[in-house]
C-alpha cells in the first residue's frame, strides 16, 4: 500500500496474510522434521475408575513401534494450576480422556493401532458428575487432597449487602445456567519435541504464553528451564485454549526422550473435543436491586462452577466473572461467592472472555428485569447506572478512559433501539420480533496475575533501513504482529513495508508474560513504542550532530531525517555511518514495558489493568413460534477501542467475537453426560455458518486512553462478552418469555414459549 | 488390496503417485505433493479446511480416495496463484482483512473459487451459501463474504 499520513487507524491487511492465503504457511501441523516419530495416546474410557493393571506387550510388539510408556516409565511429576494433573494417569483415571498410555511409532496409523493394543483393566468407582452433588458430604472424592472436592473458592465484596437491601424498592433474584462450550480451533492440538546432541529441548508448540510454557515444562520434564527453545510456529486458533500445558505436551517430550528422535502427537478432531479445554459451565444465582428510580443498590451473586477432574488455569475464571459483578455499572453493595467443585467431567480451561461471558449473561438479563420491575426502559435504568471516567469501584478498578456512555448512545442510536423497543411488528406470520440489549466490562490492558505483565522489546535498524522488531509477545491470528510493525513504522517515519516483526522463538525473543487478558496491543504496544523511541532519538542526534543542526529541528519521514520539509539524510546511509566511520555504533534499542496495574489484594481489591474495554450491544431477533427457532435479524456493536489501531483488524476482531457469543448464545453446547462428551464432531457441535451470519454494525468510540499506545486499549475478547445477554433480551422484547439457561436452541425457547402460553404446544391435542 | 498407480494434473502439471487404495486425497497431496495448503480440520468432511478442486468443481480432500485422482484435473490453494502473484481470489481475502489465524483460508479460497466459476457474478446470498461447508472460527464470515464479493468484480 502507498504510504499514508499516518499508519495508525488504516486499514493495513495483515503481513502475515499473503502466505497464509496462498497455502504456504507452514503450521506446526505441517511441520515434518527428518526423523520424526508419530506419537498417540490411550485414554480412558471409564469416567473414574482404578487401574488394575496396564498390559503394553501387545503394543510393544507391533509394526513400527519405537517406544510405550506409562506412569511407570517416566518421573510422573505433578503440574498444573492445582498440580492435580500428571502427564500420565498411573493408579487411577478421573475423566474419560484421561491419558494412560503413549506410543511413538514411524506411522501415525501404526501409533494408533499400537495404542489401541495396550490392555487396560480398570475397576470402576463412583463417580459424581453434578457440581451441587460433588459438594455434598459422602460424594466420591476426586482428589485426596480435597476431600470436599472443592479445590478452591473465591469470596468477594464491597459495601454492606444488608444497607443495599434496605434502599431497594425492586428486587430480582434468578438462577442462570451456562454449558460446556469448547474452543473448536480449526487446526487441531499438535506438538514436535525433539531434543539435541546436548539434550537441549526444542518444543514446536502452540502454547500462547512461551515463557512461562518453558518454566513449567522444565520442572514437569525434569529440565532447566534455558534448556528449552519454544518455537512457536503459527497457530491455527487459540482463543484462551493454549494458556495451560495439557498432558500430551510433556508426553511427546518423554517420548522424544524415550526414542532419541523428533515426536510429533496431533490430535484427531473426536480428540480434541474429548481432550482440549472447555469454557466453564457455571450456575449463577444472582440478586440484584434497585432503588424507585433504578439505581442499582446492591448484587448478590453465588457461582458454582463445574471444575472437572483437574485444575487449570480455567479454574481461576472467578477473578474475572468477580469484576463484573462489582464494576459493570455502579453499585454500591456487591458479594461474589463462588464454589469450584471437581467432577468426573471433562475439565475447563481458559476461553476468550475468561467468565466474563458467563457473568455478562447474568447481570445484563438481570438489568432488564429490574428496569421492567421499575417501569422505565432498559437504556434508560442502564443509563443511570453508567459506568464514567475516573471513576474508582467498590473492588478498586480505575477507569482512566471509559466510552462506555458513548457505547450505550451509540449501539442504540445505530439500531433505533428506543423507538422500535418493544414495538416491532413481524415480519411474517407465526413469528415475533424483539430488540434487546447489553454492554460489557472487560480488562483492556492485561491484568498483573503474574509478578509482572510486561513486555520486551529489542528493536534494530539495518544498514539498510530496515527496521527490526523483536517482541516478546505472541501472535496468534489476532494480528499483534501487524499492529506493532504499524507502530514502529510510526515512530520512525517508514514505510511499514520497511518493518518486520519477529515474535516466534524464545532464544532470540525478550521476556513476556504471554498473550491473553487483551493485553499484547496495550502492553506489548507500549514496549514497541518504547524501543522505537529511543532509535528514533538515537537517529535525530547522529544527524544534529554531523549536519551540526540542533535536534528540535530535526524529524524522521518517508525514510530520511528531516529538517522541516527537507530530506536531509536517509536513514539507512544514517546507520551505515554509525557502523563504519568512526563510530562504530549499532542502532539497536530495547525497552522492558511494566504497565501500571497492579497485583490485588487478598480481597482481590485493586486496579488489576492499566485500562478497561467497554461495549454495548443491540441484538435484532426473531422467533419462530411453531419451532422455536431464533434468528439473529442484525447486531449493532459499540466498542470503546481507546483508538483504531488498524480498522481492517479491530473489525476482524469485533465480527469473529460477536459471531463466536452468538454461538454461545444459539447452538453450541458440548454435551457431557455421565461424564461422556456426546457430541465430539462438528456434525453435531453446531459452529455457525456463513449463511447464519447477521449484519453486523459496528461504531467504534474512541476514549483517547491516556497511557494507551496512540491511545488504544485492548478489545480482542470483549466483542464476545455481552452477545448472548442482548439475544436473551431480545428474545424476552419478542415474547415476553425470560430464558436464564444457553444456548437458546430450537427445543428449549419452544418448551419454554409453551410454557408461558405463548405458543401451543404442537402436540397438544394427542 | 495393493496400491494402485495414478496420474493426474496437478495445478497444471502431469504428474503421477503410488498409493493405497485407502488412502485420502488430502494425505497423498500433502505427504507426496508437499502441498500443505489443504489442512486436515476434522477428517470428516465436516469444515472444509481440506477443500480442492476437482475438474473445477470443489471437493472435500478428506473425503475423497487419492485413488480418485486418476485422470482427473486436481488443483489445489497452491495452484490459484496468478503466476508469481496472489490469484485475485487470495489477494481479496488478503486486503479485505478476511484471514485471521489462516487455517481455513485455503479452503475457503477453494471453495470461493469453485462458486465463482459457477457463478461469475454471486448475489452476497449465493456466496454466503457457497460458503456454506466451511467453517471459521476467527472471522465470523463477514470479511470473507466481502471478499468473495470483491474478487467477483470485474477488473476495472
Amino acid at each position: 500500500m502507498t504510504a499514508p499520513q499516518s499508519w495508525i487507524g488504516q486499514r493495513v491487511p495483515k503481513l502475515d496474510a499473503p502466505d497464509k492465503a496462498a497455502g504456504r504457511t507452514r503450521y506446526v501441523q505441517d511441520l515434518v522434521v527428518p526423523g520424526m516419530l508419530a506419537g498417540a495416546i490411550r485414554r480412558s474410557d471409564r469416567v473414574h475408575a482404578r487401574i488394575v493393571h496396564i498390559d503394553t506387550a501387545p503394543a510393544m510388539r507391533m509394526p513400527g513401534v519405537h517406544a510405550v510408556l506409562t506412569a511407570a516409565d517416566i518421573d510422573n511429576v505433578p503440574f498444573g494450576h492445582g498440580k492435580d494433573n500428571t502427564p500420565f494417569k498411573g493408579d487411577r483415571v478421573r475423566c474419560v480422556r484421561d491419558e494412560i498410555a503413549a506410543v511413538a511409532a514411524d506411522t501415525e496409523a501404526q501409533a494408533r493401532a499400537a495404542c489401541a493394543a495396550v490392555v487396560v483393566e480398570y475397576e470402576n468407582l463412583p463417580a459424581v458428575f453434578d457440581p451441587a452433588e460433588a459438594l455434598r458430604p459422602g460424594a466420591p472424592v476426586l482428589h485426596t487432597g480435597h476431600p470436599d472436592n472443592r479445590p478452591f473458592t473465591y469470596d468477594y465484596s464491597h459495601g454492606d449487602l444488608a444497607t443495599g437491601e434496605q434502599a431497594s424498592a425492586h428486587i430480582v433474584e434468578t438462577v442462570f445456567r451456562l454449558p460446556f462450550v469448547t474452543h473448536c480451533c480449526l487446526g487441531t492440538s499438535c506438538i514436535v519435541a525433539e531434543f539435541d546432541a546436548r539434550g537441549r529441548l526444542t518444543l514446536h508448540s502452540l502454547t500462547q504464553v512461551p515463557f512461562l510454557y518453558r518454566r513449567d515444562m522444565a520442572a514437569i520434564c525434569g529440565l532447566q528451564p534455558e534448556d528449552i527453545r519454544v518455537l512457536q510456529g503459527p497457530i491455527g486458533g487459540a482463543f484462551g485454549s493454549k494458556l495451560d500445558i495439557y498432558p500430551y505436551e510433556p508426553i511427546a517430550v518423554h517420548l522424544a526422550r524415550a526414542t532419541g528422535r523428533p515426536v510429533r502427537i496431533l490430535f484427531s478432531r473426536q480428540e480434541e473435543f474429548l481432550a482440549s479445554p472447555t469454557r466453564q459451565p457455571a450456575r449463577i444465582r444472582l440478586r440484584s436491586g434497585c432503588d424507585g428510580e433504578g439505581r442499582l443498590t446492591f448484587r448478590d451473586a453465588s457461582v458454582l462452577l463445574d471444575n472437572g477432574a483437574y485444575t487449570s488455569w480455567g479454574a481461576t475464571t472467578p477473578f474475572v466473572m468477580m469484576q463484573t459483578f462489582s464494576s459493570l455499572y455502579r453499585v454500591p453493595h456487591v458479594r461474589f461467592a463462588t464454589e469450584v467443585a471437581y467432577t468426573n467431567n471433562p475439565y475447563s480451561g481458559s476461553f476468550r472472555g475468561y467468565g466474563n461471558l458467563q457473568a455478562t449473561f447474568a447481570v445484563e438479563s438481570h438489568l432488564d428485569m429490574l428496569a421492567e420491575k421499575v417501569g422505565i426502559d432498559p437504556l434508560t435504568l442502564r443509563k443511570r447506572n453508567v459506568n464514567k471516567v475516573g471513576d474508582v469501584t467498590g473492588q478498586g478498578l480505575r477507569f482512566a478512559s471509559c466510552g462506555m456512555q458513548k457505547c450505550l448512545h451509540e449501539a442504540a442510536r445505530s439500531a433505533g433501539y428506543r423507538s422500535r423497543r418493544n414495538k416491532l411488528p413481524p415480519l411474517r406470520p407465526g413469528t415475533l420480533r424483539g430488540l434487546g440489549m447489553a454492554s460489557m466490562l472487560h480488562v483492556g490492558g492485561g491484568a498483573k496475575i503474574y509478578r509482572s505483565d510486561g513486555c520486551g522489546s529489542v528493536l534494530t535498524l539495518d544498514d539498510f533501513g530496515k527496521a527490526t522488531l523483536v517482541t516478546g509477545s505472541t501472535d496468534i491470528g489476532q494480528g499483534s504482529e501487524t499492529v506493532l510493525a504499524q507502530m514502529v513504522a510510526e515512530v520512525l517515519g517508514l514505510h511499514i513495508d520497511r518493518v518486520q516483526v519477529v515474535n516466534t522463538d524464545t532464544d532470540v525473543k525478550p521476556w513476556d508474560v504471554g498473550v491473553h487478558a487483551s493485553r499484547t496491543s496495550y502492553v506489548a504496544g507500549n514496549s514497541a513504542i518504547l524501543a522505537a523511541k529511543q532509535a528514533r532519538d538515537k537517529l535525530l542526534a547522529a544527524a544534529a550532530a554531523q549536519f551540526g543542526v540542533p535536534v528540535e529541528m530535526l524529524t524522521l519521514g518517508g525514510g530520511h531525517v528531516l529538517l522541516g520539509d527537507r530530506e536531509l539524510e536517509p536513514i539507512d546511509r544514517l546507520v551505515r555511518t554509525l557502523h563504519f566511520s568512526g563510530r562504530h555504533e549499532l542502532l539497536v534499542t530495547h525497552a522492558y514495558f511494566e504497565p501500571s496495574s497492579v497485583a490485588q489484594d487478598r480481597g482481590f481489591k485493586g486496579n488489576v489493568s492499566p485500562t478497561y474495554a467497554f461495549g454495548t450491544h443491540v441484538v435484532e431477533v426473531e422467533v419462530e413460534l411453531d419451532s422455536g427457532i431464533v434468528r439473529v435479524l442484525a447486531v449493532h456493536a459499540a466498542h470503546d477501542v481507546g483508538r483504531v489501531l488498524n480498522a481492517l483488524g479491530i473489525e476482524g476482531q469485533i465480527e469473529g467475537g460477536v459471531v463466536m457469543g452468538l454461538g454461545y448464545a444459539l447452538t453450541e453446547e458440548l454435551q457431557v453426560r455421565q461424564g461422556q462428551v456426546r457430541n465430539p464432531c462438528f456434525r453435531d457441535y453446531h459452529l455457525l455458518t456463513a449463511p447464519e451470519v447477521p449484519p453486523i454494525h459496528m461504531r467504534f468510540v474512541e476514549s483517547a486512553d491516556p497511557t494507551g499506545p496512540f491511545g488504544a486499549k485492548g478489545v480482542g475478547e470483549a466483542p464476545a462478552i455481552c452477545v448472548a445477554a442482548a439475544v436473551a433480551n431480545a428474545v424476552f422484547d419478542a415474547t415476553g418469555v425470560r430464558f436464564t439457561e444457553l444456548p437458546l436452541s430450537p427445543e428449549r425457547v419452544l418448551q419454554g414459549l409453551i410454557d408461558a402460553g405463548v405458543a401451543a404446544d404442537p402436540l397438544g391435542g394427542l | 488390496m495393493s496400491d494402485v498407480t495414478i496420474a493426474f494434473r496437478l495445478n497444471g502439471r502431469m504428474v503421477s503417485a503410488t498409493v493405497a487404495p485407502t488412502q485420502a486425497a488430502l494425505e497423498c497431496l500433502r505427504d507426496q505433493f508437499a502441498l500443505t495448503g489443504a489442512k486436515l480440520g476434522c477428517g470428516e468432511g465436516e469444515c472444509g479446511a481440506c477443500a480442492i478442486l476437482l475438474d473445477g468443481q470443489a471437493a472435500l480432500g478428506c473425503l475423497t480416495p487419492a485413488a480418485d485422482l486418476d485422470g482427473r484435473e486436481v488443483r489445489t490453494v497452491e495452484g490459484l496463484r496468478d503466476g508469481p502473484a496472489l490469484g485475485r481470489i487470495q489477494a481479496a481475502l488478503v486486503h479485505e482483512g478476511a484471514v485471521q489465524c489462516g487455517f481455513c483460508t485455503p479452503g475457503m479460497a477453494v471453495a470461493a473459487a469453485a462458486l465463482l466459476a459457477e457463478h461469475p457474478a454471486p448475489t452476497v446470498e449465493q456466496i454466503r451459501r457457497g460458503l456454506e461447508g466451511n467453517l471459521c472460527r476467527c472471522t465470523g464470515y463477514v470479511a470473507i463474504v466481502q471478499a468473495v464479493q470483491t474478487a467477483a468484480e470485474p477488473t476495472p
